[in-house]
């Protein structure tokens, strides 16, 4: 066990390393150089450079580089907010973007569960049908046309929740963006359950439990749900892979100031520095909630981490 | 005398004749084993799900093709007095295609007919765009773009990642694991990191999408490839070929490929509306095909900004999309429940 989990945090330290190179290798091949002003003579332009340290050779510009990120200094915004350290941009829109993020896995996870439970238990009736083509729908459409959907009904037709995001109103209007990105989240986790509980169901073991006097809700939950909620890890990859490409644009749809929204913006208006900041956020996120999906297999199902390599889909 | 020595050419032509059994014997059909082919069939078309999905698929390709064609516009023709009307259909007004639409400005609701009395005769099936385009001819064409990002991802998960996974499940050893630390370390960093980035190094369009497709998009691929490979080259039939002096390139290729290429489709099928997909997210986030060409991506992030006043622009490509998306996931769905009945659904 300490050997597997060692060895997917080495693998995890690699990941970024290399993504380092990458990104260092996108702001070298980014058109331009900073200092484009045709006032300046060769000279100065040299000494500005002797300055900044870009003289160096690239590798120790790499190491630079690194150094500096793993200081938590991402350099400044030059466009869309001119001088402002990244980190201070940071701080301010992490908090909304994990919290949407947030409630939009959980509320979808339990709805999910509600609805997977509710297909399995009634296998082969209308609530079957119904719960199934939800999936089907929230496992297929991407999550903005739900967005949009949702934001033409409630938002533009209905005005029950506002069209765009406010900080006044941080709940009222964040409804629509939640629910817009559980979808997937919540279709999967229903697909899940319902699998996984119909096979449940038709176990030994529940036969047991059934003949030992067992009955009604306790022997759905304490015997059968649990155990069918074992293998729900398998999920959160894709799941959360999901959830963060989905909120780059819901939070563009609903004007959210969250990381999402910033990132698009970043793109749009050529602020590589931004960009690339938001990159490398977005991929330790994913890299650090990765190895703890992928260590928590190995703690609940051995056979994972002798068998299966690495099965989480991208 | 022994048979040997009998002189069967000797024998007249009508000497033996056919019994004419054919009301005694019968062949037994429900015990018998099927082919695995038709066994597959009956499976898919028992799934009404896949069945409309396909209907659907032939649909839309049929007017991906054929569609821009139907009328006069093209996809970059502007006729700017012409902007902004709504779908109007000749036959199907009382649908609702009338051309009329209505604003709703606050409290207020404003019926109103961009055709009447000017555009009497002119008919946009889709409606007109803020430039004056017909919105039906640049849906189809947008399909169009998407349905060839589509193949591409399918050429892309043959190619690369079959061979990918054939190669390094084939070999093991220090191959495999070489391969697969490589294959480990671009999945741990998220996809769409990695094609935003290579689009903004490589400037937005169709060629910088495709290169970011291939660079993510064959790792599923690859994966399921190795793990069926570590599955049968244990196996009598690849032992006896590799007695026989085969190479490996043969014994992957000829003996172990046939074996598992009921997943190869399904996954293959998977990753199409993962590749249209990806394609309208770049769009929506600025990074889509530039205009005049228009994909469905790019039609849904452009007609997104009026929606509020003229939402009938985003709605048929919105539709196309929604639609294209779902068919594609019920015919996978349909497709791996015939082709691989044993795999749980999941």
């Amino acid at each position: 066990m300490k050997k597997y989990i060692l060895k997917r945090i080495l693998y995890s330290i690699v990941a970024v390393l290399v993504l380092l190179l990458l990104l260092f290798t996108m702001l070298e091949l980014m058109p331009g150089s900073p200092f484009n002003d045709d006032k300046l003579s060769d000279e100065q332009i040299a000494a500005l450079y002797e300055k900044y340290g870009l003289d160096q050779p690239v590798y120790i510009r790499y190491f630079r580089y690194v150094f500096s990120i793993l200081k938590g200094d991402f350099g400044v915004s030059y466009n869309i907010a001119a001088n402002v350290p990244i980190t201070q941009l940071l701080s301010e829109r992490l908090p909304v973007s994990i919290r949407l993020g947030g409630q939009a896995v959980f509320i979808g996870a339990a709805i999910g569960l509600v609805l997977g439970l509710v297909a399995a238990l009634k296998h082969n009736t209308i609530f079957d049908t119904i719960a199934t083509i939800i999936s089907v729908l929230g496992v297929s459409l991407p999550s903005y046309v739900f967005a949009l959907a949702l934001s033409y009904a409630f938002g533009f037709r209905l005005s029950w929740f506002p069209l765009l995001y406010d900080a006044q109103t941080p709940f009222i209007s964040s409804v629509l963006p939640t629910v817009a990105l559980s979808m997937f989240s919540m279709a999967n986790i229903a697909r899940f359950t319902r699998t996984e509980m119909l096979e449940v169901l038709h176990s030994d073991y529940m036969l047991l439990a059934e003949s030992k006097g067992i009955s009604g809700p306790k022997l759905i939950i304490r015997h059968a749900l649990r155990n069918a909620l074992v293998p729900i890890i398998t999920v959160l990859g894709p799941l959360i892979v999901n959830t963060m490409t989905g909120s780059l644009v819901i939070e563009k749809i609903f004007s959210i100031p969250g990381i999402g929204e910033l990132m698009v913006r970043s793109i749009q208006q050529n602020d590589y520095n931004v960009t690339i900041a938001l990159s490398f956020v977005y991929s330790i996120m994913y890299i650090g909630i990765m190895l703890v999906v992928d260590i928590l297999y190995g703690i609940i199902d051995p056979r994972i981490r002798l068998s299966k390599e690495d099965s989480h889909e991208s | 005398m022994r048979a040997e020595d009998f002189d069967y050419s000797a024998l007249p032509k009508d000497a033996f004749e056919l019994q004419h059994n054919d009301v005694h014997a019968h062949v037994d059909k429900n015990f018998a084993s099927q082919n695995y082919w038709k066994d597959a069939l009956v499976r898919f078309l028992r799934n009404k799900g896949a069945i409309v999905g396909l209907i659907l698929i032939v649909i839309i390709a049929f007017f991906a093709i054929f569609g821009p064609t139907m009328n006069d516009y093209t996809y970059q023709s502007q006729i700017i007095e012409q902007q902004n009307l709504a779908p109007r259909i000749k036959g199907l007004e009382w649908l609702g295609f009338d051309g009329s639409e209505t604003m709703i400005l606050g409290e207020i609701k404003l019926e109103k007919n961009g055709y009447e009395g000017k555009f009497d005769d002119v008919y946009y099936w889709f409606g007109s765009d803020t430039l004056g385009r017909d919105i039906f001819t640049r849906v189809w064409e947008g399909t169009r773009i998407s349905l060839y990002i589509a193949l591409v991802a399918v050429a892309v998960d043959i190619i690369f990642g079959l061979t990918y996974g054939l190669v390094s499940g084939y070999f093991g050893g220090r191959v495999d694991s070489i391969m697969q630390r490589c294959a480990e370390i671009l999945n741990s960093i998220p996809n769409l990191v990695i094609v935003t980035l290579m689009i903004l190094v490589l400037s937005p369009g169709l060629g910088a999408i495709i290169v970011a497709l291939m660079i993510t998009g064959w790792i599923p691929m690859s994966r399921i490839a190795r793990a069926q490979v570590l599955k049968l080259k244990e196996q009598e039939f690849v032992l006896a070929s590799k007695t026989l002096g085969a190479n490996p390139i043969r014994i992957i290729f000829k003996e172990i490929m046939p074996n598992i290429i009921g997943q190869i489709i399904t996954q293959t099928m998977f990753s199409i509306p993962h590749a249209i997909f990806t394609e309208a997210f770049l769009a929506f986030v600025g990074l889509g095909i530039p205009a005049p060409m228009a994909s469905l991506g790019t039609l849904i992030s452009d007609s997104y900004k009026n929606f509020t006043t003229h939402p009938y622009m985003i709605m048929s490509p919105l539709i196309v999309l929604a639609l294209l998306m779902l068919s594609f996931n019920l015919v996978a769905d349909g497709l791996r429940d015939a082709l691989d009945p044993k795999q749980k659904d999941m």
